[in-house]
Parts: C-alpha cells; structure tokens; sequence
C-alpha cells in the first residue's frame, strides 16, 4: 500500500520562484525512505509539506490513499523527529515521551504501558526523571526517538536527526534507527545531506537538486547507474572521477590524455552527441598487471588509510583518485601501472547530463546475492 | 465504495482553495483573540484619550469637562499668549537640560566604576540602584527635610562652613534647581541599573586584546566601553528625557508649582489647568502640545539613533 | 588580570564616596525615623536617643495600614494583568502567523509614543463615567496593557525554538494549552523580571492614584504619605519620615532580592 503520494506537489514561499518543483513520487508503506541532496535543495521543505507545517503551493499531497493537503499536522497521524530534537526544557524525560499523549487524549493506563515498553527499547530506564539537559547528546536523541515511537503513528518523518551527534555515536545511532524501523514496521521518511547515510540506511533513496528530483532508486541501483552527472559526483565516496572526452579514431580520448579503445559497437551511440562526459569509480581504476596495463600514471597524493590506499592522478585538468584494497608503498611521483577499461566507465551527455551508457561491468561481476 | 471515496477526493481537491480562506481566517481570529485583551485597554485608555484630547482641545467645557462651545484653535492661542504657560515651558526645558545629562553622566561614571570586578562590588551595586525601589512621595519627603529652610541638612552643612541658608524650595532662583537635583538623584537608580547592563554586556575579550596591546584605563574607557555603550546610552537617553517631561510627583509634593511658577512644570500645569481650575479645554491644549513635544523627541532620537549609533 | 594595589584603593575609594552620597538621603531619613522630635527639632545630627515612637504614632494617627493593603492589592492586580496580557498578546507576535500581525505589532510600538499624563484627562473622565473613582478598578485596569512588558517577552519567546511549536503542532496540542504548559514554564524567569518591574512601577505610581482616588477607602499609600506630609501641623518629622520609610521598604527589598534578573531583563526588552 502506498503511504505517502505526492503528485505534482510544488512549493513557492515567494511568487513564482519555486523552491520544489512538480515533486512525483510515492512512498511504500514499510519503507525507509531517504530523502538527500545538497543544503537548500529542498529536502526540509518537502518533510515539512508532508508533516503539514509547511503550506503546499501546488499538487496533491496523499497519506494513505487520502488526500491530506488541507489537514493540520494533528489529523495526519504521523511523528517527527527534529534536527535540535525539540525536547521540551522544563519537562522530565517521562513528561517528554507522555506529552503528546496527553493532547491524544490515551488513557494513563496506556500510557504507563507504553512509556515502558518504548523506554525499555531506547534503554532510558534510568532516565526517565531527569530534564534534558542533564542528558547527553545521544540520550537526547533518543528521547526525541521515544517520543516518536510511542505515538504510535505509522510514518515517521526525521529531518537530519543525526547530524547533532559524533561520527562514532553517528555511526551507532544509524543502525539503531535502522533496527527500530524494521522492528515497528514504521513507514520513515528521512531527510540528510550526508550520503553515506542514504547509502547505508535507506531501502530507497531519492536525490534531489535545486527542487527538482535527479532520482529515486536503490542505493547500489543510485551508485551504479546514477541518472546524471549531479547523481553520479553526489553519490559515493570518493566521489566518481570525471572528464570531457571524444571519440577519436575508435578510441576514447579523455581529457586529451587518456586514450582507451572502445568496443566499435558503442561508437555510433557515443558519437552522436557533440559533448561527452565519462566517470569512472575510483575502485574501477585497477592496479594494472603485466598483462593488462594500459596506462602509466604519476602519482601525486597519496592516502594510506589502512585497509586501502587512494592514489590521486592528474589528469589533464582533473584529478582521479583510485582505490586499491590493501596497503601500497607508493611515493609520490612514482610512475605506477594501472588498468581501465571502458567497461567500467559510465557515459553522460555533457550537456543535459544524463546518463547515455552505464559501466556494463559491474553488475556481472561484483554484485553478489547471497 | 470506492467509487464515493473516489467521488469525495475529487470534490476535495475542489474545495482546497476554500479549505485554505477558513484556515487563515480561523488563525486570523485565533491571533485577534490573544491579542484581544491588549488592543482593547489600548483603544479604551490610549487611543480614544488620545483623540479625546485633540477633540476637547478644540472646545470650552463645563466644570465636569462636557465640551460646550467650539472655539477652534483658541486654546492654542491662549496658551501660547499666556505667560504661566510660557513661563512652564521654559521651566520644564531648562528642568530637562538640568536633569538628563546630570542623571546620566553621574549614573555612567557610577556605572563604570561599579563595573570592576573587585571584592564586595555587588553591595555598592545595590546601593546604586537602590533610588531605583523609592518611590516619588518618599524621596521626595527625604529631600524636603533636606531642604528645609532651618532643619535641613543642607542648610546646616552651608552654616557650618559660615555661609547663609538658601532658600532650597521658596526662593524662585533656587527653586527649579532643587527639584533637579533630587530628580537626578531618583533617577539614577534606573539609569545605574541600565548602564551597568549595558556594560557587562561589552564582550571581555575586547578588553583583552586592548591589554595585550598595553592599552591604558582612559583608553580603553574611550575607545572600546563608550562606543560599545553607546546603544545603552541611547535608549537611557530617550527614557529619561521622555521621563522628564513627564515629572509630575515630586513638583506636586515638593513645590506645588511654585514659588512664582519657576516649577511648574508642563504635566503639573496640566493638572492644575484640568483638576484644579477645571478648563479641560486648555489643559487638554497643553496635553496635545506636550504630546507633540514627546513625538518629536522619540522620532529625532529614531532617526538619530539609526545612523550614529554603533549597534555591534 | 588583577589590578594593582593602588589602583584598587582608588576605586574603593571612589566608591565609597558615592555610596555614602547617594545613600546619604535614605540613611538620614532612616535615622530620623527613630530620633525623637525634640532632637530634629533641634537640629541634631546624631540622635540623643533611639525610638520607636515615631513608627506607632504613624499607624495611630493614619490609616496607614490601609493604605499598604490598598497599594499592595493595586500592585498585585496590575502586574498580574500585565503579565496575563502581555504574554498573550507576545505569544501572538511570535508564534501565530496572520495577516495583518506587522501591523498590529507597529501599533503596538506607536502606544509607546503616547504618554500616559497626556491623556489623563479623558481618562479621568472614563474612569468617572463608569463609577470607578475609588475603586480598585479604576486604580488597575488602565495599566494592564503595556507595550514594554510585549516587547520583553516577545524577546524572550522568540528565543524558544521554532520546532517546540511544531512539535506540539504534530501531537495536537492547541495554541492555548501550548502557551499554557510550555511557553509560560519556559519563560518563567523573564515573567518574574516583568512582574517585579510591573510591582515595582505600580506601587510607586502618583499620578493617577492621585486622580482616581477622593477618599481613604482605597487611597494607595504614596498619596496616603502625601496626606501625612500636607496634613502634618508641627512638623512632626520623625512621623512622617517613619510612613516613608515604612512606603520604600516593600520596594527595597524587591529590587534587592531582583535586581540581577531586573538588569538583565530591562536591558534585553530595551536593546534588541
Ligand atoms: N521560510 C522560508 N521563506 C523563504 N524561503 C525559504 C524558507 N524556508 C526555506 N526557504 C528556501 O527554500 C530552499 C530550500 O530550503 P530547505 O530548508 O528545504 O533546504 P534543505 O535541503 O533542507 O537544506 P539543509 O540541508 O541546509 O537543511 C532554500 O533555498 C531556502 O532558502
Ligand atoms: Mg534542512
């Protein structure tokens, strides 16, 4: 069942400059949804057109089949969790978590029962008589989760709850929320600029730029075949290497630098717009063999980072960066062999962007059902 | 079932547009009435007075201040051509010019020097801006005695050092002046308390790197304190110059007016011309003209205040 | 940054001279409302003898008692009422959007240029007109509406954040009951900054009690010293320094007990 619909929906604060712009999209009911894209594209604005604490300019707006565009946030049976977690200062824990309920009118009873079940899960037991501000930042949070939960609505809108937080409590907090969602069976819609959270928490994921949507997929679906350019450099870390490139004599010629042979069969498709852009991952530049070096490049940077090095290359104005598995004792300036295929190289239209030709590679090779 | 959800929805998305006017009409209402309870006193006890007065300025009234006979724009031309008023006019400016500047700068030197940080500093605080908790009619019982002509302190100070007693309240030369002095001296409590405010909130780390550049005491007072001061200084300034046009209690329990109308100042006019005389239309004539002098002064010190002061 | 020695003993110095001159009226005023009369009549200085008796001749020959009772519950009353409507109307300002909310908050600011002794005239009038000349009523109700104690805490509740509103939005809790249980608790300290400058102000006022009062019934007890002090024949100092200092005491031990949050509190609604 679809449990949010957004058909059309667009947002305006001020005449005619459209902050989103004609948003389709739905949302399963079960589905950990991740809404991600630069600061100001949009993403808080579209939570909160769900949530109904932000006027929707134009479309319709569903929640369970219904259409709610007219609602107040009250009546549209869903929770929020903010960014500051918006605890209320003066208020115990227990106060906090039971607040809402009050106003649902729940009987104490059921109250009592709920408040120590969800403390139970979010492990606040001990907590549940102190203020806020006695409590860490990751109690905090999960108080605010807890207030969440025990609503017991069935969505969930979280606008960069983790962003408060250090990357190891980050880190932590995101399988929690993860865990908590497939245990409750919530419908959440999460809103964060950090990709890698996308990547890690989200059954799907939409990309979003300037208003408008860039793509909505699977994470591996996003960082295999990103729809353009925008998706393709937002999407994963490192992010993708990139240059201009042309077909010249059967052979693709990147950034005047590189010259890799095409399989004669792309060309004609390859060729027939005047722009060309290609990306390739930086796991996809391969330590060459002496088989099947193609190309020699000085290294000027190298990142030893433990269980793999990043190697970073000029070229032409470019830098690429590769990834190689394991511990490399390369110097800067050495001359190493690497190994690119057009296989793994993604093709896009340098001036609408869009993906012509996805890495034909990856899907045969390296991803693996278990 | 189905088929009416479907029928609903449709008649839903028409009705949007509508949805939406009751919306903002109903937080329309819902805002009026918070602010109901405001904009009621407001219109009861400011706006109507104030058009009140303008209306009864414009007119002779009976004893019980019903307007009788329209006499236009002679209230003001009596006014203006009587001496007693003219004479409270120039009572209350120089009453002005006495008090603001003595209040303030006595209150800033008290400020700063209350502002180090040295042990016990907080009991000479207190004292400061204790005139501040005194009500008009105590001090100005306090000062009488000090004032008075044979038991006064004052006068007792001046014989001790072998001069002859003033006549603080009677004598129309010293009269004005004795009313200012403890007028700054009841302000000062108020304005104390502001500077001070205003000066712990001057961020330290100022005053650390003017250390670190060997700055001295009266440097830093003039360079980094009164320019940091100054959006403190011009709210204090604006406070008590409305305030001192508005002096009313210590005139009435200190001079009634006199000696000669040296102190009758224009709100004590008021009173007298309104409750005592009973010609509202004058009185009403003279509220109109200290009105006016009060707007002026706050749109002068707006206008003034936007482009010299140093907001940080 | 400790100050040298003799800097040090400059400022104590300097100090406590201007403790001694500021605080000199006040001391001498105490003083004498313990000396008896034959020694302010003389002109003494340091009193021969201490007593009490200036304190019970006040209360005998004025109903100065009352007068407390009648200035206390003025006091009381207006700064309830200024609170109550003061937060209503800050609450409005900040969290309610509407139209037409810019300019009601400019009309507030505007209320701020009309003094009130300006329009006391029409004023006395109403209060007449609708029989509230020695009443409470008269006494309290023109000044429970008041653009300064908006602004004080339309500064602070803007320091709430914006997501507290919403949060409650989306649990359903009302305007009304949000105000209740979340803005008020929260803002509690600049509440009692407003109340006690709002006592403070009220039990000082001369004006208007003045005006609105004819008899002893409800009199509040700055013109009840105003009385004492016209009515007073022999010059009987003693007594009537004994009712000020009886009048300023309330006020004193407020602003001693309040003067950090008052300081704060008036220059935050004064400055930003
Ligand atoms: N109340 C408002 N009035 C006018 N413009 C607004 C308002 N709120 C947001 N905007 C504009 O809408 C755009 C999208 O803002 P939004 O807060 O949705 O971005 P975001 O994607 O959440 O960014 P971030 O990651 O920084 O939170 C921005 O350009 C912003 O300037
Ligand atoms: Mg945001």
């Amino acid at each position: 069942m679809k449990q949010v619909e957004l058909m059309d929906v667009s947002k305006a604060y001020e005449k005619q400059q459209y902050v989103l712009d004609e948003i389709n999209l739905s949302i399963e009911e079960g589905e950990f949804f991740v809404l991600v894209g630069p600061s100001g594209s949009g993403k808080s604005t579209l939570l909160r057109m769900i949530a109904g604490l932000e006027d929707i300019t134009d479309g319709t707006l569903k929640i369970n089949d219904k259409v709610v565009n007219h609602l107040p946030p009250k009546d549209r049976n869903l929770s929020m969790v903010f960014q500051n977690y918006a605890l209320y200062p003066h208020l115990t824990v227990e106060q906090n978590i039971l607040f809402g309920l009050n106003a649902k009118k729940v009987n104490k009873k059921e109250q009592q029962k709920r408040l120590k079940e969800t403390a139970e899960m979010m492990g606040l037991r001990n907590y549940l008589k102190r203020k806020p501000k006695q409590l860490s930042g990751g109690q905090r949070q999960r108080v605010a989760l807890a207030r969440s939960v025990v609503s017991e609505s069935p969505l969930c809108l979280m606008d960069e709850p983790l962003s408060n937080l250090d990357a190891k409590l980050r880190a932590h907090m995101r399988i929690e929320i993860r865990r908590l969602q497939k245990r409750l069976g919530l419908t959440m819609v999460y809103v964060t600029h950090d990709q890698v959270e996308a990547m890690t928490m989200g059954d799907r994921i939409m990309v979003l730029d300037n208003g408008k949507i860039q793509q909505v997929g699977e994470p591996i679906t996003l960082y295999n075949e990103p729809a353009n350019l925008f998706v393709a450099s937002f999407i994963g870390s490192p992010k993708m290497n990139m240059g201009n490139a042309a077909i010249i004599d059967q052979k693709l010629v990147i950034e005047g630098v590189l010259k890799i042979p095409v399989d004669p069969a792309d060309v004609a498709t390859l060729t027939k717009n005047n722009g060309l852009t290609v990306g390739i991952r930086a796991e996809h530049i391969f330590q060459g063999t002496s088989e099947n070096t193609t190309h020699e490049l000085e290294v000027i940077n190298v990142e030893q980072l433990g269980n793999e090095t990043l190697l970073t290359f000029e070229i032409g104005k470019e830098l690429w960066t590769a990834k190689w598995l394991g511990q490399w004792r390369v110097d800067v300036g050495d001359k190493v062999p690497v190994h690119i295929s057009t296989k793994n190289i993604s093709f896009f239209d340098t001036e609408s962007g869009q993906l012509m030709k996805p890495a034909s590679i990856i899907n045969e090779q390296e991803v693996v059902a278990i | 079932m189905n088929e009416m959800t479907i029928h609903r929805e449709s008649l839903a998305t028409v009705d949007f547009e509508k949805v939406k006017k009751r919306q903002r009409m109903g937080s329309f209402f819902k805002g009026i009435l918070f602010l109901l309870p405001s904009i009621v006193l407001f219109s009861v006890f400011l706006f109507y007075p104030m058009v009140r007065t303008i209306y009864l300025s414009f007119f002779l009234t009976d004893n019980s201040g019903v307007p009788t006979v329209f006499v236009g724009l002679d209230n003001f031309t009596n006014i203006f051509s009587s001496p007693i008023f003219q004479q409270s006019l120039q009572s209350t400016i120089l009453f002005v010019l006495y008090t603001v500047p003595g209040a303030i700068l006595i209150s800033l030197f008290l400020a700063v020097i209350a502002n180090e940080k040295l042990r016990g500093i907080g009991i000479f605080r207190t004292m400061f801006s204790s005139t501040m908790g005194i009500s008009v009619a105590a001090a100005s019982v306090f000062w009488m005695f000090l004032f008075h002509p044979t038991m006064g302190w004052l006068n007792q100070l001046l014989q001790v050092v072998g001069l002859d007693g003033i006549g603080w309240l009677t004598d129309p030369k010293w009269a004005l002046l004795s009313v200012s002095i403890s007028t700054v001296w009841m302000n000062i409590g108020f304005t104390f308390l502001i500077l001070l405010g205003g000066l712990q909130s001057i961020d330290s780390y100022l005053y650390e790197s003017a250390d670190i550049d060997g700055a001295g005491y009266f440097y830093k007072l003039r360079r980094i304190t009164i320019p940091m001061l100054s959006p403190t200084l011009f709210f204090v300034v604006t406070v008590t110059l409305i305030n001192a046009f508005q002096t009313f209690g210590q005139i009435d329990m200190l001079t009634r007016g006199g000696p000669q109308n040296e102190t009758n100042l224009i709100v004590y006019s008021i009173y007298q011309e309104a409750f005592m005389n009973y010609q509202y239309g004058t009185a009403s004539a003279q509220a109109i003209i200290l009105f006016l002098i009060i707007l002026v002064i706050t749109i002068v010190q707006f206008k003034l205040g936007e482009r010299k002061v140093h907001y940080q | 940054m400790t100050m040298p020695l003799h800097q040090k003993v400059i400022f104590y110095l300097l100090l406590s001279i201007s403790a001694i001159l500021i605080f000199a009226p006040a001391i001498i005023a105490f003083l004498m409302s313990f000396m008896p009369s034959q020694d302010i009549l003389t002109g003494k200085i340091i009193p021969t003898s201490l007593t009490l008796d200036n304190y019970v001749q006040v209360f005998d020959r004025s109903p100065l008692f009352n007068y407390l009772i009648n200035s206390f519950v003025v006091s009381v009353v207006i700064m309830l009422g200024q609170l109550v409507l003061a937060s209503l109307a800050a609450y409005a300002f900040v969290f309610l959007n509407f139209k037409g909310r810019d300019a009601l908050f400019f009309i507030f600011i505007a209320t701020m240029m009309v003094p009130f002794e300006a329009s006391i005239i029409p004023n006395f009038q109403t209060i007449r007109d609708m029989g509230w000349i020695d009443s409470y009523t008269g006494l309290s109700i023109p000044f429970f509406a008041m653009a300064f104690g908006t602004f004080l805490l339309r500064q602070n509740f803007k320091q709430i954040p914006k997501e507290l509103k919403e949060a409650s939005e989306i649990a359903g809790i009302g305007d009304f009951r949000f105000y209740l249980t979340v803005v008020l608790p929260v803002a509690k300290t600049s509440l009692v900054t407003l109340g006690v400058y709002g006592f403070l102000t009220s039990w000082n006022m001369y004006l208007w009690p003045l005006l609105a009062t004819t008899n002893d019934s409800v009199r509040t007890v700055q013109i009840g010293l105003r009385q004492l002090q016209s009515q007073e024949q022999l010059n009987e100092w003693g007594v009537i320094m004994a009712g000020a200092i009886i009048v300023v005491l309330p006020t004193l031990i407020l602003l001693f007990l309040g003067q950090n949050k008052l300081q704060k509190g008036l220059a935050e609604g004064a400055l930003k």
